[in-house]
């Protein structure tokens, strides 16, 4: 551990784990309630993030690249080693994460203050910004896994911060729970690797799939089980349910966590494992994240909800991020993840102002039943709150793609090599994805315009409301205001382009090339993709903020009469595809599956039974009757006894003994030990 | 019959071991429990020790076996106190009354 | 059959005795007996492995430090619990099955593997080399341990207050 570079990256990463530590024991008899701990933390190591990429910039070096690794566990022929993995990706996710978090926790020293567990929310942000610079450090499968479900414990944990609210604690557990299924995919994939080629480091898997020693259908199924934990996280379709509800949490949280670095983990991991996907899994990627991107999208059109405007936005960035890597754009996929997470973490904390500001607006009027969030009740905000506009505006236009702000470069480069896949690969479904991502672009100016003007332009809804409102202290606007410049000039210089390049499968290889490089496309085929999709998304983009411009600034039309006009459409838009509600019928069927069985055992064979012998009953006498009910109450008591001797029997083996549990756990090991001997 | 090596002194630690088990699992009262964790400790570090002698040309094994009798202590007088504790609040130090958790 | 084969079926005879003793009698004073005899019989184990410094430390440790703790606990319960001097069993079937099952598993392992059989050196005092390994490679471990070792003192009597919460 000599090298300058790697210390500083492990201070980086052990410093808001040892503010951590601190704050969960003794945070509460600290002065201020030890928030200043975990901040100073974080911002120590955002200093030396930004110096390890200003050494980045100084050096330039696309090919950057430092590990350092050691054993840790060794069992015959199991290795696992753990490591740090240094390259440009990683330096510019360290600036992201500590950039983000940093400001997060500033700007909770204003949202927070007076909250109940003010010490307990920083030991929480900290333990957060550890295990995400944790995943963007770590060399392999197994650690980034370790680090995955570290990120998804303190995400659960923030979430149901508030756990008296009940929509709060639920909203927390389907987080968890959702989360876990696409994990369960991922622990699935690395599993094969492990199996297959017996190590889990990135560049020894690599070298392995280069060399061929995993390959065909296995390979596309380990990329899409390892693209599952993606799906989980990042919240892509199917399982993007938990997101929109994850914003019960407080909104910094939101901005950290659910908004700039935890949900762009999956698309880090798509990135940094992006030569381990074949081509087949490449198009599964790209076609969710395109799915992803227009059904949330959609979606956003109707809420009302501030914070839900903004989720599903984030879930139909994400969607664009993935559908990138699907279709090749390496670069421009992360690019977005980068300009993305200042823009959205800002939408997300100036959101946060104003909902701020309402709480506190409602607070002095005494009214304890109004939505602080519900953008009906805001309007005419910008004379209010002028710096959390301005930079609310800036971020809105770098979302939409207004040219020579953030998102205008990123977005652009996403359609670029969307169009680029679809005019190299002929395949018709790449024509699709780059479609859908156009079209997409279009709603997001639309919908984000709507929010804006909704929030801060027209009349005020409310006007005593209206009155009370005012500006965030300055702990608060000072981290908008500088996500509000990255926002604007994130985007700049080709530094990115340069210094992020996309990895070659074929380098990894250690035997004679398996696969001869496929020749790039040529140059002129990208550049006339680039200039194409740059008019078409600039056109995309005015014409989103045209419509949303005609509709709720010159009120030229009425939403709610289109509202009404297209009712069934809309109707199915707001209550979001009816996700949640079909998630909650099949559920039910599975888990009520057993019990619908009895059921209907219940209803027609013992209920036909006692019919039947009712009929007898009647035309026989009294003594067959007094036979009949014997044999009835015989059946009747016979179905209770055998279910209640299933429940008893179950029951049993939950006995609350330790002693039990250790002779079913070594029963458990003799029987495998023999069955393994049997099949083996 | 062959001389003894170490297959001897790991045999002996297993039946030691599976002896041990035994009294963890049937046993009632929480202390003779505890005897037998501490049979099964000691099973454990006659192997460590064992296979010092016979396949490491170091001390370590040595050393294991020196921090398990220190941790085994230390474990001896946390578990008494909270066998201790259990009887405070149950008046009774019979494991299969501490059944709480049942389902 | 040497004298090192007869002392080690003479000292792994006794042992075994003594933990037999130990699980299979109901009397909580012949099980504490049964257990301090079996640690003698490990010592004496440890000794014909030439671990001079770990067959101590056994016997201070063990029968000296953790046996007298568990007689304690014995009499503690005894006197604050009136409880009779015999302990019952649970589960006896069940448990011999599966204790059986391992122990055949155990043995298989042990009588399949191909250990190397060299013979190794002759005893030499360990004391003063295991001691220089304290200091320098194992120093860490052997710190932390001391802390551990605190803290369960610590958690010990804490938790064995009777005024504990």
């Amino acid at each position: 551990m000599d090298n300058p570079i790697l210390t500083q990256a492990l201070i980086v990463l052990l410093l808001p784990l040892a503010a951590f530590v601190i704050q969960i024991f003794v945070g509460k008899r600290l002065p201020r309630q030890g928030d200043w701990l975990p901040t100073s933390a974080i911002f120590i190591g955002l200093i030396l993030a930004i110096t390890l990429f200003g050494r980045m910039l100084a050096n330039y070096d696309p090919a950057f690249k430092i590990s350092h690794r050691f054993d840790w566990i060794n069992i015959g022929s199991l290795q696992i080693s753990f490591g740090i993995l240094i390259d440009n990706l990683t330096v510019i996710m360290l600036v992201v994460v500590t950039l983000v978090s940093a400001l997060v926790h500033l700007f909770s020293i204003g949202y927070m203050h007076g909250d109940v567990r003010y010490s307990r929310y920083f030991a929480y942000l900290a333990i957060f910004s550890f295990s995400m610079l944790g995943l963007v450090l770590v060399d392999n499968f197994f650690g980034i896994y370790i680090f995955w479900e570290l990120v998804g414990l303190s995400s659960y944990l923030l979430i149901g911060h508030w756990y008296e609210k009940k929509s709060a604690s639920d909203a927390a557990i389907k987080a968890f729970i959702t989360t876990r299924i696409g994990d369960i995919g991922m622990l699935i994939g690395i599993m094969i690797i492990l199996a297959t080629l017996g190590t889990f480091g990135f560049d020894e898997v690599f070298a392995g799939v280069a060399d061929g020693k995993l390959s065909g259908g296995l390979l596309t199924f380990a990329g899409i089980m390892i693209f599952f934990g993606a799906i989980g996280k990042s919240a892509q379709f199917p399982l993007h349910v938990w997101l929109p509800d994850a914003m019960e949490g407080p909104t910094p949280v939101s901005a950290l966590i659910h908004a700039a670095t935890m949900v762009a983990a999956g698309v880090y991991l798509v990135g940094r494992t992006f030569v381990f996907y074949s081509a087949d899994a490449l198009l599964f990627i790209g076609v969710i994240g395109t799915i992803t991107a227009f059904i949330a999208a959609t979606i956003a059109i109707t809420q009302m909800d501030i914070k839900k405007v903004l989720a599903y936005s984030t879930i139909s960035q994400l969607g664009y991020m993935v559908a990138a890597l699907g279709v090749g754009g390496y670069m421009a996929g992360l690019f977005h993840l980068m300009t993305h997470a200042f823009f959205k973490a800002l939408l997300f904390l100036g959101s946060g102002s104003v909902i701020h500001a309402m709480h506190h607006a409602y607070h002095e009027l005494h009214d304890h039943h109004s939505d602080p969030q519900d953008m009906r009740n805001m309007g005419g905000l910008r004379t209010k709150m002028p710096i959390t506009f301005a930079t609310m505006l800036a971020a809105t236009c770098a979302i939409s793609g207004v040219p020579f702000f953030a998102g205008f470069f990123s977005k652009d480069a996403i359609l670029a090599a969307a169009l680029e896949k679809a005019l190299t690969s002929h395949n018709p479904i790449h024509m699709v994805i780059f479609g859908t991502l156009l079209l997409c672009a279009g709603i997001t100016a639309f919908y984000m315009f709507r929010l804006v003007y909704l929030t801060f332009f027209g009349e005020p809804a409310k006007k005593e409301v209206h009155h009370h409102a005012q500006e965030s202290p300055t702990v608060m606007t000072v981290p908008l205001i500088v996500l509000g410049v990255l926002a604007v000039a994130g985007g700049y210089g080709h530094w990115f382009e340069d210094l992020v390049t996309k990895p070659d499968l074929a380098a990894y290889a250690t035997t004679a090339l398996v696969s001869p490089a496929v020749p790039e496309a040529g140059h002129e085929a990208a550049h006339t993709a680039h200039t194409m999709a740059m008019w078409l998304s600039i056109f995309a983009a005015g014409l989103g903020i045209l419509i949303s411009t005609a509709f709720y600034y010159w009120k030229k039309f009425s939403a709610e009469a289109m509202a009404e006009r297209f009712k069934p459409v809309y109707n199915f838009l707001w209550n979001k595809w009816y996700f949640d509600e079909l998630y909650a019928k099949t559920v039910l069927a599975g888990t009520h599956l057993f019990s619908r069985i009895s059921g209907w055992f219940d209803l027609k064979v013992i209920d036909g039974l006692v019919n039947g012998v009712a009929k007898i009953t009647v035309l026989g006498s009294r003594l067959s009757g007094w036979n009949d009910n014997k044999i009835v109450d015989g059946l009747v008591n016979l179905t209770a006894n055998v279910v209640g001797w299933f429940g008893a029997t179950l029951r049993e083996v939950q006995t609350g003994r330790v002693q039990n549990y250790i002779l079913m756990a070594l029963g458990a090991v003799v029987l495998l030990y023999v069955l393994q001997l049997a099949f083996a | 019959m062959m001389p003894v090596g170490l297959t001897h002194f790991l045999v002996l630690g297993a039946i030691l071991f599976c002896l041990g088990l035994l009294a963890v699992i049937t046993k009632r009262n929480a202390v003779t429990v505890l005897m037998g964790v501490e049979l099964i400790i000691n099973a454990a570090n006659i192997n460590f020790i064992a296979f010092a002698r016979y396949l490491d040309k170091d001390l370590d094994g040595q050393m294991f076996g020196v921090f398990v009798i220190v941790i085994a202590a230390a474990s001896a007088a946390v578990a008494l106190a909270i066998v201790l504790n259990i009887y405070q609040r149950m008046r009774s130090v019979n494991l299969d009354e501490a059944d709480s958790l049942a389902g | 059959m040497t004298s090192f084969d007869v002392m080690f079926y003479v000292i792994g005879a006794l042992t075994l005795l003594s933990a037999v003793i130990m699980v299979f009698s109901k009397n909580i004073i012949l099980n504490a007996i049964g257990l301090l005899f079996t640690f003698f019989g490990v010592a004496g184990i440890y000794v014909m492995l030439g671990a001079d410094f770990i067959a101590a430390t056994q016997l201070l440790i063990y029968v000296g430090g953790i046996l007298v703790l568990l007689l304690f606990g014995v009499m503690l319960s005894q006197r604050i619990t009136g409880l009779e001097m015999r302990t019952g069993t649970l589960q006896v079937v069940p448990a011999a099955i599966v204790c059986v099952g391992i122990a055949a598993i155990l043995l298989r392992i042990i009588l399949t593997t191909p250990w190397p059989q060299a013979k190794v050196a002759a005893p030499a005092p360990t004391t003063s080399k295991i001691g220089e390994l304290f200091m320098t490679t194992y120093l860490i471990p052997f710190e932390i341990v001391s802390v551990l070792l605190l803290a369960a003192l610590v958690g010990a009597a804490f938790l064995g207050r009777r005024d504990a919460r």
